[in-house]
Parts: structure tokens; C-alpha cells; sequence
């Protein structure tokens, strides 16, 4: 056996990725990178760059008038923010009235029929999902006329996809032999949900229920801004008659709700679970 | 031993209460939900008269939706929608790019004290505001139209990507960056051969989530100015041409549900 000996100049280098590997990864970039500038220039065509190069002109006269926030106009929000926190709630309880018969119908092991009915609730949480909340309520005021109710169902309507999608896998992630004791015992069909199904998603019902419920604090305080109700009307009315110091104000007390619910889900979650 | 003294055996089981054990505050609980709902719902104002005009409405909705009127309106509709798509592509890629370093910053295991307060500062502001009120802000200083989107979702995309990239470094395997540190690795190769390897799947996966989040935000902003299709199907609804509107969110659907589907097929495919 000869033992070579490996000069400097012919040692390997040692390289993470083969010359082909390597090549492709340079093509990849290439490609995103030109995606990226086709897309900014079909974006930035009708761009009105005037506008874009005055910003920091227009950020600097923006914080000068809305600085310092109007605090005297607090006295006509605290309706609105009732307003707003109705909403969440009521609609989060009308998107758990609907979500839980369709996620029952939805989770393969307690569904009645698996032709018909499961696609039918399957479909029924992925519209709901695939539309934000604010275009529901767009969508709902359009034909309600604005006001709160239309907020109402436009926050049930998009919870009903996000309880039913999670509430449908916790069904299906039950321990069929508890299931199986209980219809063991000669339990009807209803007995069986309700002994064996309902108490073991019973914590992920509550912790998914008060997870929207948060959720829907943040998206009510904006659906006032197509017109259905809560604390995002009076957004809308300030920012039509720029008064900016309002607007701050009505900010401020968006943020301060968030931060509150917020606070309340994660300790109602850390109690339940 | 008497009969008497032992009350009748049970026969009758009764389920125990699963979630407040306590009867007091089971009651107390119940109470309090009814008089909140009774006040709550004693503040919903329903103007019926309004209603039933609605209904009509709707209905014509319902009809507009089921015959979708794709053609009469093509042109704002594809303007509106090429102007959604480019906006989401840009402002993701953007996002990411800005977002990295800051991931980077907001990772306690690697960067010092005070640049983990600053990057953790810029991540709670991104957050804590809703996208729409960002895109308001965004419109008042930048004008009209899809640029302003784009840095709406830009913003919003830092946030997002910049906080689950801090948490996935501080998560990663020690061991393999302790090994290459101790070769005499400088940071930037600690980061590049010890840290990006373990971060990168995840990274691309979080990525494409973005991505599909970023669209179904492009078509809600264009309702305050920002562009997109979400100014289009504004547009039609305050028009009444329904069945514009129904073709609108058809196409919102079917991009929406293709972009889950590919994103998620694609993050498991990377992962």
C-alpha cells in the first residue's frame, strides 16, 4: 500500500453542497430574484412616486397633528367599546352554536354519514375560513345596513371556520377505547357522545372558545370601519374629518383592549389546561 | 346496625361537574353570563324594517354569487387581482429579507443584551397593530394604490416571521454550534454553518405560511385604499353589482384555498 501524500495544491476542499446542488440553488435565487423584479415593476407602475418621496415631510406633519392625543373625546367611546366587546363575545357564541354540530359532522369517527354530510360540513368550515371577517362584514352591511347586528354575524359567521376546523380534530383525536367502554355498557348513540366524546374535548372546547374570543376582540375593533358598529365607527368618523388627535386616542384604547383580553385568554387557557 | 342510620344507597349516578368544581362559583359563573347576555344583547339595535329591505338584497346576493358574472368587469377585476398577487410576492420577500437580521437580534442564546431589547421592541410594535390600521396610516403618508399595501404587509410580515425565527434559533441544537465554535469559527460562520442549517427548513416553511397569509390581507386592505382586490370588491359592493361581487370572492376562494393546499404540501415537501 502506498501512502500518498496530499500537497497543498491538490487537497479538497471541503464544500457543503455538490457543484450540480450548488448550481441549482445560484438558478433558484436567480428565478426568485427576477420574479421578485417583474412584480415590483407590474406593482409600482401606477405608483405616483411624488407622493412616496414627500413621506417624511408628510410623517413629520402627521405627528405634529396628532400629538397629543384628545383625551376629553374618551367620554363618547365607552359605548362603542361596549359595542365592540358585544360583538366579540355574542359572536363567538353564535360561531360556537354553528361550529359544534358541524364539527360533530365533520370529525370522521362521530359523523352520521361519510358521503354526504362530512364533505358538506368540511366545505362549509373552509368557506368560512377562506374569508376574512372584515369582507363578511363588508359583504353583511351591504345587506343588513350597518349596525351592530350585521358585526355580530359577521364575527360568528368567520369563527364558525376556525372552532369547527379545531374542534373537529380534537373529536378525532379521542381515545376510541373510552368510546368503546361506554357503548360497551349498552349506551344509545347520544349516551356515547355524551359520556365518552363530550368530557374529553370538554379543555380543548374552552381553550379554543376563549383563543377566538381574543381573536375577536382585535378583529371587532376594526369591522367599524365598513360600517358595523363598535368602537371602529368612530375611527371611521374621525379619520373622515381628519381629526387625527382623535384618531391616537381611539388607537390607544384599541391597543389597551388587545392587551387586556389578551391577559384574560392566556389566564383562562392557563386555568383550563 | 340500623336502616335507619344509612340513608337509601343511590341508585341514580350523576355526571360530576368537569370544569368549576367549586358550587359556589358554578353558580355565581351562570349567573353572571345571564345578566351579561340579557344586558348585551339588550344593546343590539336591529332596525327590522331595514332588515327585510335586506333580505331581498340578499337574496339577489345569493343569486349573484351562484351566477357569478366574471366578464363586465375583467378589467378592474385582473388589475385588482395582478396588483393583489405582485403585492403579496414583494412585500414577503421584502419582509423576510428586513426580518432575518432582526430574528437574528431578538435570539437570546446569540445576541447580546441590548440588541435583544431592541429587536424584541421592533417585533412588539409590528405586532401588536392590526394590519388594517397600519395600511390606514401607510395611505395618509404614501398615497393611494398598491405601494402602500405593500408596506402594510411588509411591516406586518417582520413581526410575524421575525419572532417564530428568534424562537426556532433559541430552540436549536447547542451541540452542533458549540462544535463548530470550537474550531475557532468566527460569529458569521457560527451563524452560517452552526445556526442556518438547523433554522433553514423552517425559515422556507414560514416563509410560504406568510406568503398565504400576506394574499388573504392583500384582498381585506384595499378596503382603506391600499390597493389589491380587496379595493375592486369594494367597489362593486357599494355599487350593488352583486354578481361582480359574486365572481370576486369566488376567485378569493379558489386562490385562498389553492395557496393552503400548495403551501402546505410544499412546507411538509421542505420539511
Amino acid at each position: 500500500m502506498t501512502v500518498r501524500d496530499i500537497s497543498a495544491a491538490e487537497a479538497p476542499i471541503w464544500h457543503h453542497r455538490t457543484p450540480a446542488g450548488r448550481l441549482a440553488l445560484y438558478a433558484g435565487w436567480l428565478g426568485l430574484v427576477a420574479l421578485f423584479v417583474w412584480c415590483w415593476n407590474l406593482m409600482t407602475e401606477r405608483t405616483m412616486w411624488v407622493f412616496v418621496y414627500d413621506a417624511p415631510t408628510a410623517a413629520a406633519d402627521l405627528m405634529n397633528r396628532a400629538w397629543p392625543p384628545r383625551w376629553s373625546y374618551m367620554e363618547r367611546l365607552w359605548g362603542p367599546l361596549w359595542d365592540t366587546i358585544n360583538i366579540a363575545t355574542l359572536g363567538t357564541l353564535l360561531g360556537i352554536v354553528l361550529a359544534v354540530p358541524l364539527a360533530f359532522l365533520a370529525a370522521s369517527n362521530t359523523t352520521p354519514s361519510r358521503l354526504i354530510l362530512r364533505p358538506f360540513a368540511l366545505f362549509c368550515i373552509v368557506a368560512s375560513r377562506s374569508i376574512n371577517s372584515l369582507i363578511w362584514a363588508l359583504l353583511l352591511v351591504s345587506i343588513l345596513g350597518p349596525g351592530i347586528l350585521a358585526g355580530i354575524l359577521a364575527i360568528g359567521f368567520r369563527s364558525v371556520g376556525f372552532i369547527g376546523k379545531l374542534l373537529y380534530e380534537a373529536i378525532e383525536e379521542t381515545d376510541a377505547s373510552q368510546v368503546e367502554a361506554v357503548a360497551a355498557t349498552g349506551a344509545s348513540q347520544a349516551q356515547v357522545l355524551n359520556y365518552a366524546v363530550v368530557p374529553q374535548v370538554l379543555p380543548s372546547f374552552y381553550g379554543i372558545s376563549v383563543f377566538r374570543w381574543d381573536i375577536n376582540i382585535r378583529e371587532s375593533a376594526i369591522l367599524g370601519l365598513v360600517g358595523a358598529g363598535g368602537i371602529g365607527a368612530q375611527l371611521q368618523a374621525s379619520l373622515n374629518v381628519l381629526a387625527w388627535p382623535q384618531v391616537t386616542l381611539i388607537i390607544i384604547v384599541i391597543l389597551g383592549t388587545v392587551v387586556v383580553s389578551e391577559w384574560v385568554s392566556a389566564r383562562v387557557r392557563h386555568a383550563i389546561i | 346496625m340500623s336502616d335507619a342510620a344509612s340513608p337509601a344507597y343511590p341508585t341514580r349516578w350523576k355526571r360530576p361537574p368537569q370544569m368549576v368544581t367549586s358550587r359556589f362559583w358554578r353558580h355565581a359563573l351562570t349567573i353572571g353570563a345571564l345578566v351579561y347576555l340579557v344586558l348585551a344583547i339588550g344593546t343590539v339595535e336591529v332596525n327590522w324594517q331595514r332588515v327585510m329591505v335586506g333580505l331581498e338584497r340578499g337574496q339577489r346576493f345569493v343569486a349573484g354569487f351562484l351566477q357569478p358574472d366574471f366578464t363586465s368587469r375583467w378589467r378592474d377585476i385582473s388589475t385588482g387581482l395582478i396588483e393583489s398577487l405582485t403585492m403579496t410576492l414583494t412585500s414577503t420577500v421584502v419582509g423576510v429579507l428586513i426580518s432575518v437580521p432582526i430574528g437574528i437580534g431578538a435570539a437570546r442564546n446569540i445576541a447580546p443584551a441590548w440588541l435583544y431589547m431592541i429587536c424584541r421592541g421592533i417585533i412588539a410594535v409590528s405586532r401588536a397593530l392590526q394590519e388594517i390600521i397600519i395600511a390606514i396610516f401607510f395611505v395618509a403618508l404614501f398615497g393611494f394604490g398598491a405601494f402602500a399595501g405593500f408596506l402594510t404587509l411588509s411591516f406586518a410580515t417582520i413581526g410575524f416571521i421575525a419572532k417564530l425565527l428568534a424562537e426556532d434559533i433559541e430552540d436549536i441544537d447547542e451541540a452542533q454550534a458549540e462544535a463548530i465554535r470550537a474550531t475557532g469559527a468566527s460569529w458569521v460562520q457560527v451563524i452560517n454553518y452552526g445556526i442556518q442549517p438547523q433554522v433553514m427548513p423552517r425559515l422556507i416553511g414560514l416563509s410560504l405560511y406568510r406568503l398565504d397569509i400576506n394574499f388573504r390581507e392583500s384582498a381585506v386592505i384595499g378596503i382603506v385604499g391600499a390597493g389589491g382586490i380587496g379595493a375592486t370588491l369594494n367597489t362593486s359592493l357599494s355599487r350593488y353589482e352583486y354578481d361582480s361581487a359574486g365572481a370576486i370572492l369566488i376567485i378569493i376562494i379558489a386562490i385562498v384555498m389553492l395557496s393552503e393546499y400548495s403551501s402546505g404540501y410544499l412546507r411538509r415537501w421542505v420539511q
